[in-house]
């Protein structure tokens, strides 16, 4: 089978821009609220989210912060983990915390983020953001609350999220390995 | 790649430059670690480790067991003044009693030279090497780089001078080949009867004059006065050696540029550096003691992790 292009361009655009308005529906001037991206991959989505935010809402206040949690994953000592920074300036308790992530697969990821959030404070609530959500692939009992787009894939199947920042261009592309 | 090119620690003769710098990147991301309001993470949590002090030690063995309990590891310490090799067990037999005990690292410090080496081919743990006699310290060659690398931004090019009992120093020996690795330029200094014969060959220069050595370096790394390990006198006296090889802060003030001042401890207050240096703003000795720590948690972590074996 080719590789199936799930968002593109400007349709990746609008997909955020929708995802904007929903948190700011639920969070309304973000005072309480806090965006954190997960490393290494969900940062770039974290940044682009809290720029339009940061614009829609005519505000530069809005917490941002990035999260490594490579010392909490649990497939340590199974697979090769290289960790990246945590760059978190704001304290975290009793905050409205969204974490961001681009793809939503088994949750184990978001799992460890929890654990790693938690070193930061105790948070009033924490919601989660992602781009694609993997539905029915779910290891742990984890959903999202924000999903750009859901879809339904095989394990061998991968998703790969390519942003402007990073690869020069906007592009989700469903690979089938 | 994002991993060590060995199994063990055992002396960083035995590690190359990207290991290193790999050690110095994964010590960053620890230091944030245990800046944060909890300073836990779960990483080694399956992971015991014992460690053997064969040898006496404080703050490298606080630091490991700091940095164990930061990693969430099991811990086993072993103090050989309280045990059964006051009874005359042989050092393979102490360490497969522990093993048995399903052990996965052994962090051992050992009076003979090359213990851990020989340790490591012989029984089924990862070794870490936390001193073996008068030869190698790798995890204080590589707090000292990486405290180095922090603050003048590199290692490459730099100059920087050991002073003192090299002879006896395990940590003088594991600092030329770290800061050789990496880049820079080492210098000994201090009385000729303390310069190892030949160290030439290693690629460093020697100095007898601590001015001149202060004028050439961009750090002075001044170690301990050992006398427990002199059998014999190697100097006059002390205070023979406090004049011509001790750091104050006049000598400091007359230099043409700032050099950073590093101790691995304990220091000897007034003998091999005065208390005003050790204290003044030039010295960044308690800088190596916190990046201690996030070295040796970077060191254990990336050795647990090695997925092949």
């Amino acid at each position: 089978m080719k590789p199936k292009i799930i968002l593109e361009g400007e349709q990746l655009e609008i997909t955020i821009t929708r995802l904007c308005h929903q948190l700011i529906e639920v969070h309304d001037d973000f005072k309480q609220s806090a965006i954190i991206g997960l490393q290494p991959r969900g940062v770039f989505l974290a940044k682009r989210i809290h720029q339009k935010l940061c614009s829609i809402l005519k505000t530069k206040k809005i917490n941002y912060g990035e999260l490594d949690i490579t010392f909490y994953r649990d497939d340590f000592r199974r697979k090769e983990l290289i960790p990246n920074k945590t760059n978190i300036d704001f304290i975290i308790e009793d905050k409205n915390i969204i974490l961001i992530d681009d793809v939503l697969f088994t949750g184990r990821t978001i799992r460890a983020g929890l654990d790693a959030m938690l070193a930061f404070g105790r948070p009033k609530d924490v919601e989660l953001l992602v781009l694609i959500d993997r539905r029915f692939r779910r290891h742990l009992p984890i959903q999202a609350k924000y999903v750009g787009k859901t879809i339904d894939s095989i394990e061998s199947q991968n998703v790969k999220v390519e942003l402007k920042e990073t690869e020069g261009k906007d592009r989700v592309t469903l690979l089938n390995d | 790649m994002s991993s060590l090119s060995v199994n063990h620690l055992l002396g960083i003769k035995y590690i190359n430059k990207t290991d290193i710098e790999l050690i110095l990147d994964t010590a960053k991301n620890f230091k944030e670690v245990i800046n944060r309001p909890i300073k836990k993470v779960p990483s080694l949590r399956d992971i015991t480790v014992a460690n053997l002090f064969f040898e006496n030690s404080t703050r490298t063995k606080l630091s490991f067991e700091l940095a164990q309990k930061r990693l969430s590891a099991d811990i086993i310490n072993f103090a050989a003044s309280s045990s059964s090799v006051k009874k005359g067990e042989t050092l393979i037999d102490t360490v497969n009693n522990i093993l048995a005990m399903k052990v996965d690292m052994v962090v051992m410090r050992h009076s003979s030279p090359g213990a851990a080496v020989f340790l490591s081919k012989r029984v089924n743990a990862k070794i870490i090497n936390a001193g073996d006699g008068a030869h190698e310290h790798p995890t204080q060659a590589l707090l000292d780089a990486f405290s180095i690398q922090e603050n003048l931004g590199t290692l490459k090019g730099k100059k920087v001078v050991i002073v003192g009992d090299i002879l006896h120093s395990r940590v003088a020996l594991s600092n030329i080949f770290c800061l050789q690795k990496m880049g820079a330029e080492v210098m000994v200094c201090g009385p000729l009867t303390l310069i190892p014969k030949h160290i030439e060959s290693l690629g460093v220069k020697v100095e007898l004059d601590l001015k001149k050595a202060l004028e050439w370096c961009d750090v002075a790394n001044m170690l301990r006065i050992q006398l427990e390990r002199q059998d014999i006198k190697f100097f006059p006296s002390l205070r023979e050696y406090t004049m011509l090889y001790g750091l104050n802060m006049e000598m400091l003030d007359k230099l043409s540029k700032r050099i950073l001042i590093m101790h691995p401890g304990p220091i000897n207050r007034g003998i091999e550096i005065t208390s005003e240096v050790a204290d003044s703003e030039q010295s960044i000795i308690l800088d190596q003691v916190e990046n201690g720590v996030a070295v040796r948690m970077a060191v254990m972590f990336l050795l647990a992790g090695r997925t092949s074996n």
